[in-house]
């Protein structure tokens, strides 16, 4: 088992030595042959792999590796269908190219949780459809029955006479048969690979230190781009020294772009410097007074004004309004940003006839897109190479950096690198939407659960990426957690608890933040406010937060289970250590049931929190690779600790004010705590996984605080600030 | 000019005193595997070692190393202990810091006595790893220290 990264070699002889790949069309998408290879004897009924005569099975995967594993994923599936050795197993970064669209969203990306539950079906069958092909070549070749033949382990053997061929001495044969349309699956008591922890193909590249990322990427008279980038949103250069930046050594060209002045040059260190003579004067921007209380305001202001209606079933504010009992609270989540550790930054080489990029980017539909309008090529012409990614979280689904490195190429008519430092990777980024909600709700006498009313504002996430999903004021991205879009089976992102007066509205703030995905979408936030909310009315009411909940869960028997179970594995109702204290929560999307409970203790003089222990238990039916799935499970927890407990995106003067990992904290080792991922064995419809840890867990931990300290906070971060501002306003 | 010692093997550079040893083995070395992180040595993806000591390349000059020994990742031999516990324990997710990390746990193994498996965990707060793969840097360091435990004995 190999992982072909991309060396320089194969980038020199992929872009520059007029070697190309040619897509065809095939039976299930397009397959894909090396064009400069005259005589093409590999069998690659589809796109997603080839056998050659050397006995190698090359699987080519079209989603991108940020860390979760779906290089190996993908591959384990395809191998297990195909009956394929691991050990001649070679994977691969595939193009950009319609087969590797997402069944589930419509274009090559790697996002929503969706790229193993996405493909399980169509990898499976791919691989089925290669193992009955190399089953008939060899039944041919022996004039034998296909039914007396049998593949298994990369060889096809006739049972009866003990003769055997390799998938290498068949796959020419293979080759030259119908790809057909029906083929059978194995029973899953056949996989050899699936369900069963397989170590990561990327691993041993990333211990090495010889993994190639965007940062990474070498080509032949590769030149450097810097951008000099506004301090305000909107703000206009009013001067700028193009001289003075045009005479440090190295620097090629200083040429305006949308996003601000870039300066090209030999050298990474000529750009920098270049920019920094650059010298620009910028005028105010479009919001010079928006600092951080100027958004949180804004946001909580517009909780008053009329909205768009999301949801509406019965009458909730009816039932409030006469309701025995009732609650309301006011919650705000700042914006947090991505951060992750490979700062942005693409590589494009265009010419005249043929526009290549290389970018450490979650969507190979946007280079391909972006690249044909802004070069006038056709698609045909755009080439995309997925490096590495150093850290994804939705920030690479979102292609600035790729538009930038495509102009700057174009206009210095060289391949060019375009680099973002660690305060532009802050400042510029798309941040996870800062939203506030007005909650309601009314509980009849036996303290049950019978209307929710739910206000929420946030910055449009779909304006920038699908502006056509809007439908009458609504963005569904900004509702995830408590409203789903119409018809969308395969993401369950919505309030789960069985509430008969529900009323969701919905109003987009007109903050000029840019905002994008942020793993999990706005189900960390909206899941947040929706469980904290759940914990004051179980508090309300004189009940058990895990009894309040069940009861309102009557008829979701996932649901049920994963509080149950994670309720018995953390010992909830249990004695805790002296000074403990322990929070529940539940929350479902991406197609998975999620629960979590959190130990906590409070420092009440200095306010800071330690994080004891998480437990958390998971129902997403079936699994392909169980190690890795943990890992993400894991990840996901401390990434939403650390945005639990520390991380806010400061603004001042119309911009950002965060730069770098000093000023804008991020969780470390000594604060991240015991983890526990319990997987529930399921038989469902396999659901997400990469996004199912964050949910949970800012809830966990804040309804744990209100356990040790009586004090409900209704805002992220539990920063130390935070804490001791609500532990003093009691 | 600058000389400077890399993986035992020394360079004759033509860069300024004052640049970014991070810079000078990233472009100048062509050794990628030491990342770019911060830039203000806050977050460890660019961990070295300069005669055996972690130290952060991208606020380290090249001036400041001179004449002494540098290690980078590409260094670090394929059979370390570190290498070899993070193969078997896969702690990598995304992979970018985990140079940094190597580095770190590396040169924390090396000083005599060997820490224990708590002593260096607890000295890992100022390495950042974005997506959460801490639990299994803990695992990977105490298997690291297994490792070296068992080839000292054989």
């Amino acid at each position: 088992m190999t992982y072909n990264y991309i060396s320089r070699r194969n980038f020199l002889k992929g872009s520059l030595a007029g070697m190309t790949l040619v897509l065809s069309a095939g039976p299930l998408g397009f397959r894909i042959v090396n064009a400069s290879d005259k005589d093409v004897t590999a069998f690659s009924p589809t796109s997603w792999f080839t056998v050659t005569p050397d006995n190698k099975v090359t699987i080519f995967v079209g989603n991108s590796e940020m860390g979760q594993g779906v290089l190996t994923a993908h591959a384990m599936i395809v191998a297990d269908e195909l009956e394929a050795d691991w050990k001649q197993v070679e994977v691969r970064q595939g193009p950009a190219g319609d087969a590797f669209k997402s069944p589930l969203l419509g274009v090559q990306l790697t996002a929503g949780s969706a790229s193993v539950r996405g493909f399980y079906e169509p990898l499976r069958k791919t691989g089925a459809t290669g193992r009955a092909m190399l089953v008939k070549a060899a039944a041919q070749t022996w004039k034998v029955p296909e039914t007396e033949c049998q593949a298994s382990m990369g060889t096809v053997k006739h049972i009866k006479s003990g003769r055997a061929l390799t998938y290498g001495k068949l796959c020419q044969e293979a080759a030259k048969l119908q790809v057909p349309q029906e083929v059978t699956l194995k029973k899953e008591s056949e996989f050899r690979y699936i369900g069963k922890t397989m170590p990561r193909v990327d691993v041993p590249l990333k211990v090495s230190g010889k993994a190639v990322y965007g940062v990474d990427v070498k080509l032949k008279d590769l030149h450097y781009a810097v951008i000099a980038r506004p301090p305000a949103y909107g703000a206009k250069p009013l001067s700028f020294d193009e001289k003075a930046a045009g005479e440090v050594k190295g620097v090629k060209k200083v040429f305006q772009v949308p996003m601000g002045i870039a300066v090209c040059a030999e050298t990474l260190d000529s750009a920098l410097k270049g920019r920094d003579a650059l010298a620009v004067k910028w005028d105010k921007g479009v919001l010079p007074e928006m600092d951080d209380a100027y958004v949180e305001k804004s946001l909580v202001d517009d909780l008053g004004k009329p909205m768009a209606s999301a949801v509406k079933t019965g009458d909730a504010k009816k039932e409030i309004g006469e309701a025995a009992m009732k609650h309301e609270a006011t919650y705000y989540v700042p914006c947090v940003a991505h951060a992750t550790m490979e700062p942005m930054n693409c590589t494009a080489s265009v010419t005249a006839d043929r526009c290549e990029v290389w970018a450490p980017t979650q969507i190979q539909s946007a280079p391909v897109a972006i690249g044909a309008k802004l070069t006038g090529l056709p698609k045909e012409k755009i080439f995309v190479n997925t490096t590495f990614l150093g850290g994804g979280f939705g920030r690479r689904s979102k292609p600035d950096f790729v538009v930038e490195a495509i102009l700057c190429s174009k206009a210095l008519g060289k391949p060019v690198k375009v680099m973002w430092t660690r305060e532009e990777d802050i400042k510029y980024d798309a941040f996870r939407p800062p939203t506030s909600h007005r909650v309601a709700a009314a509980l009849d006498a036996q303290g049950r659960l019978i209307a929710w009313s739910h206000k929420l504002v946030c910055p449009s996430i779909l304006k920038d990426i699908r502006p056509e999903a809007i439908k009458d004021g609504v963005d569904f991205y900004c509702l995830w957690g408590l409203a789903d879009a119409p018809q969308s089976p395969h993401w369950i992102n919505r309030i789960q608890y069985e509430i008969p007066n529900l009323d969701i509205e919905f109003l987009i703030s007109q903050l000029p933040m840019p905002v994008a995905v942020w793993r999990s979408v706005q189900n960390g936030p909206n899941a947040f406010v929706i469980e904290s909310f759940m914990d004051e009315l179980a508090h309300a009411a004189g009940k058990d937060p895990l009894e309040f909940r069940l009861q309102a869960l009557k008829n979701n028997m996932r649901a049920h289970r994963v509080l149950e179970t994670v309720a018995e594995k953390a010992g909830w109702g249990k004695s805790i250590p002296q000074g403990q204290a322990r929070g529940i929560a539940q929350h479902a999307c991406f197609g998975t049931y999620t629960a979590q409970v959190a130990d906590i203790s409070v420092d009440k003089k200095n306010g800071k929190i330690k994080v004891h222990r998480n437990v958390i238990a998971v129902d997403c039916g079936p699994r392909v690779n169980p190690g890795p799935l943990v890992q993400q499970i894991q990840g996901g927890i401390i990434l939403a600790l650390s945005t639990t407990l520390k991380e806010q995106v400061h603004f001042a003067n119309g911009g950002v004010k965060s730069a770098n990992f000093d000023d804008y904290g991020v969780i470390r080792m000594s604060e991240v705590p015991d983890i526990e991922v319990h997987i529930v064995n399921s038989t469902e419809k396999m659901g997400g996984i990469g996004e199912l840890g964050v949910p949970t867990t800012a809830p966990a931990v804040a309804n744990a605080f209100f356990n040790a300290t009586g004090v409900r906070i209704r805002r992220l971060p539990l920063s130390p600030g935070n804490v001791l501002a609500a532990l003093t306003k009691v | 000019m600058i000389s400077l010692s890399v993986n035992g093997k020394v360079h004759k550079l033509e860069v300024p005193g004052n640049t970014p040893l991070l810079w000078a083995l990233r472009e100048t070395l062509d050794l990628k595997g030491t990342k770019y992180g911060c830039g203000i040595g806050e977050c460890g993806s660019c961990t070295v070692h300069v005669n055996g000591v972690a130290v952060r390349s991208c606020t380290t000059t090249v001036e400041e190393v001179k004449g002494k020994k540098i290690t980078t990742i590409e260094g670090i031999p394929e059979n370390h202990p570190v290498k070899k516990a993070w193969i078997k324990e896969q702690v990598p997710q995304c992979g970018y810091c985990q140079p940094g990390v190597i580095m770190q746990v590396a040169a924390h193994l090396s000083r005599k006595p060997t820490p224990s498996a708590d002593e260096v965990i607890g000295a890992m707060d100022d390495v950042i790893c974005r997506c959460g793969s801490y639990p299994d840097i803990k695992k990977g360091i105490k298997t690291a220290i297994q490792i070296m435990k068992k080839e000292a004995r054989t």
